[in-house]
């Protein structure tokens, strides 16, 4: 049997659309052999949850850089436990200060991936966290 | 530029040096790379001579500052007869705290006000839309109406300085906000200055921060364009951007030809509507990056001058002013590190540097904090120290160009100059600008140019210092700025009242009147104008726009 690739959902929330780090992101996993689908920009809680639903994602990165992560991301973490999807995994990335990221961590946002991180290292930390 | 005898004796006492010193030398000890490139891939040789710039000719394209092609600088004192505006981009929070920080940077001696808004406000969105929901005040200052511009600039001299708007979108009813705010002072329009950023084009290409399909958007520019020449007469109606297509991952070479061509394109609509293109080109500025690679920087500034004087005579410009690129330069936001941001002062007064020897009108330099947040006090003000250090204590202002004629520079300025044309020509192939935009040319260019550079970094392929090489293991120290909390909850307060105490008849009159002109094909700034005198907001000035011409959604690319 053919092991089921991993599926990611990349996903710009609000209004942000600084998406240089999001689309190397989703390159770099496609290129990593991961299932990959962008959301493209401005995107409601409502729309990645649903696209997450739909696309049956094992991972939903979400990527934010105008600093409104503290409401946006909960918003989705939130609305992704309250539809049944509390196993997906979820991570961040963006313009995100170190003493938000254990407040996002306490929300279900595992991990937080600053400016400078090796796209290698998202790869690893997918491959080793994904649950399923 | 030199005569045949000199040049034939030049080459061949650079093949001899080559044979006798530079060979045997590498043969023993390889150079450090075995192909050194910038950071738009041109390879870059070991030396230049006068062999690279043979075949310029200096009258025709290197010339005097103040003179056609522009190369050398667009003034003919440039910076020993005034030193470029420094202009820090700023805005954070309510209008009350970005009013503050702005008088605390001219009290150290800054020279321009630069208002960055917060993403509500770029989209035309008042702070109570839905859509703003966790944005307020977050990346720039929320401004929902003509009352937030009034607090915004309360006690600032706007007679006497000049104000950049960073405002695409909506940027006709934010400026109609400084207009009627400078009105309301009793200042008249053809008294103030400043610059509206207003160029959609790189929206589509990097930014993303559209709100209409492009030709609205083209014809809501080219109405500012000719309002502007007429009422607002100094005015910089445009600032064509380079820095965000930068930022969004494009080479320099990018950065240059998309920009350059975008202006192009601008001046096209606006000959197109019957404009005279001597009444609106000379109020058209540039603005562009400033990145790592110094001498390609500076190429860049002196080839993107060089090309709009061409173009813009080729396009039938009279007046010389009409062919002198000015433009602003911001150094490189993505350019920063988290790791060590202490750093990031040298890196910033690297690309000030290029910046400067590339004759900039005006500077914003970043505070070495903005890979984790907004910019401490601390922070912005040794980034405006500086551009004083270099203006002051560096000498490089006390003569003009001083990189003209180096071989090296004037040779990437002409290579740059070509790369630019051969990329000019594959848009021209795709049918044009908005339809190479409409067929993600410049995205999936830009796209593909921001993964690998990010693959050599990730391979150390190409070295950032605290990145991938040259680490230490410590906290990073930085205050990070905080907003007041307040802030969102007074300024919802503050739009419940401004709807209950204005006109509400008189508001909903204009917005009809808005409505009608913009389904017809008049010139919208009038009763744009109108509407922000009676204090409608910028959501429902803009809602209005949306009704007729409708949002613009890219197709998602990676």
């Amino acid at each position: 049997m053919v092991e089921r690739k991993i599926r990611v959902l990349v996903a710009k929330p609000g209004l942000d659309g600084h998406d240089r780090g999001a689309k190397i992101v989703a390159r770099a996993l496609r290129d990593a052999g991961m299932e990959v689908i962008y959301t493209g920009l401005h995107q409601t809680a409502d729309m990645i949850v649903e696209a997450a639903i739909q696309e049956d994602v094992d991972v939903v990165g979400l990527s934010l850089l105008s600093g409104a992560h503290m409401t946006l991301f909960v918003d989705v973490a939130k609305l992704l436990k309250k539809k049944g999807l509390g196993e997906v995994l979820i991570i961040g990335g963006g313009i995100i200060p170190e003493e938000d990221v254990p407040k996002l961590q306490k929300e279900g946002i595992s991990a937080v991936f600053g400016p400078g991180t090796p796209t290698e290292k998202i790869v690893e930390y997918i491959e080793q966290n994904v649950k399923r | 530029m030199f005569d045949k005898k000199e040049l034939e004796q030049i080459k061949k006492e650079k093949e001899e040096w080559m044979k006798e010193y530079y060979d045997p030398l590498i043969a023993k000890h390889p150079e450090r790379k075995k192909r050194f490139e910038n950071l738009s891939n041109t390879e870059i040789k070991q030396l230049y001579t006068p062999e690279d710039i043979a075949h310029l000719d200096f009258f025709k394209d290197i010339g005097f500052p103040g003179n056609h092609p522009f190369l050398r600088g667009v003034h003919a004192t440039m910076h020993r007869g005034r030193l470029w505006t420094m202009r820090q981009f700023a805005g954070f929070g309510s209008a009350e705290e970005t009013n503050q920080r702005y008088k605390y940077l001219l009290d150290h001696g800054e020279t321009g006000l630069s208002v960055a808004f917060d993403y509500p406000t770029l989209y035309g969105y008042d702070t109570d839309h839905p859509m703003s929901r966790g944005e307020f005040g977050k990346c720039g200052v929320a401004i929902s109406s003509l009352k937030d511009m009034e607090i915004l600039f309360d006690g600032i001299p706007i007679d006497k300085i000049t104000t950049s708007m960073t405002i695409n979108g909506p940027a006709p009813i934010v400026w109609a906000f400084y207009i009627a705010n400078a009105e309301n002072r009793g200042i008249s329009k053809d008294a103030i200055g400043g610059t509206i950023q207003n160029d959609i084009l790189k929206e589509y290409i990097a930014q993303k921060s559209y709100i209409f399909p492009p030709e609205p958007s083209m014809r809501l520019i080219v109405d500012t364009f000719e309002y502007g020449s007429k009422y607002v007469p100094r005015w910089n109606t445009i600032s064509i951007s380079g820095y965000h297509i930068r930022e969004a991952g494009s080479t320099a070479v990018q950065e240059l030809a998309f920009t350059v061509g975008d202006g192009i394109e601008y001046v096209k609509w606006a000959m197109e509507r019957g404009l005279n293109i001597d009444d609106f080109a000379p109020r058209l500025s540039f603005f562009f990056n400033a990145h790592n690679d110094f001498f390609e920087e500076i190429a860049k500034y002196r080839a993107a001058r060089r090309i709009w004087a061409k173009e813009l005579k080729k396009l039938g410009a009279k007046k010389p002013r009409s062919m002198l690129m000015r433009f602003h330069t911001q150094t490189a936001g993505c350019s920063l590190t988290a790791q060590q941001p202490e750093i990031n002062i040298v890196r910033v007064t690297i690309q000030a540097l290029a910046a400067i020897l590339g004759g900039t009108q005006s500077l914003h330099t970043n505070s070495m904090d903005e890979a984790l947040a907004l910019p401490s006090e601390k922070a912005v003000r040794i980034a405006l120290r500086t551009q004083q250090i270099i203006a002051e204590e560096s000498g490089v202002t006390d003569t003009i160009d001083p990189l003209g004629g180096s071989y090296y520079v004037e040779w990437l300025t002409n290579e740059m100059e070509e790369q630019t044309y051969r990329y000019w020509d594959r848009v021209e192939k795709l049918g044009g600008v908005l339809s190479a935009i409409e067929k993600g040319f410049y995205q999936r260019e830009i796209a593909a140019a921001a993964y690998k550079y990010q693959k050599e970094i990730d391979t150390n392929k190409r070295i950032i210092v605290g990145v991938n090489d040259y680490k230490t293991e410590e906290t990073v120290d930085i205050p990070i700025l905080k907003m007041d909390e307040k802030g969102e909850e007074r300024q919802i307060k503050r739009l419940n009242k401004l709807k209950k105490d204005r006109n509400n008849q008189k508001v909903q009159r204009n917005l009809d009147v808005l409505r009608k002109i913009a389904e017809g094909n008049g010139n919208m700034m009038p009763a744009i104008l109108d509407c922000v005198h009676s204090y409608a907001t910028l959501g429902e000035t803009c809602q209005v726009l949306r009704d007729v011409f409708g949002e613009y959604e890219e197709p998602a690319i990676y």
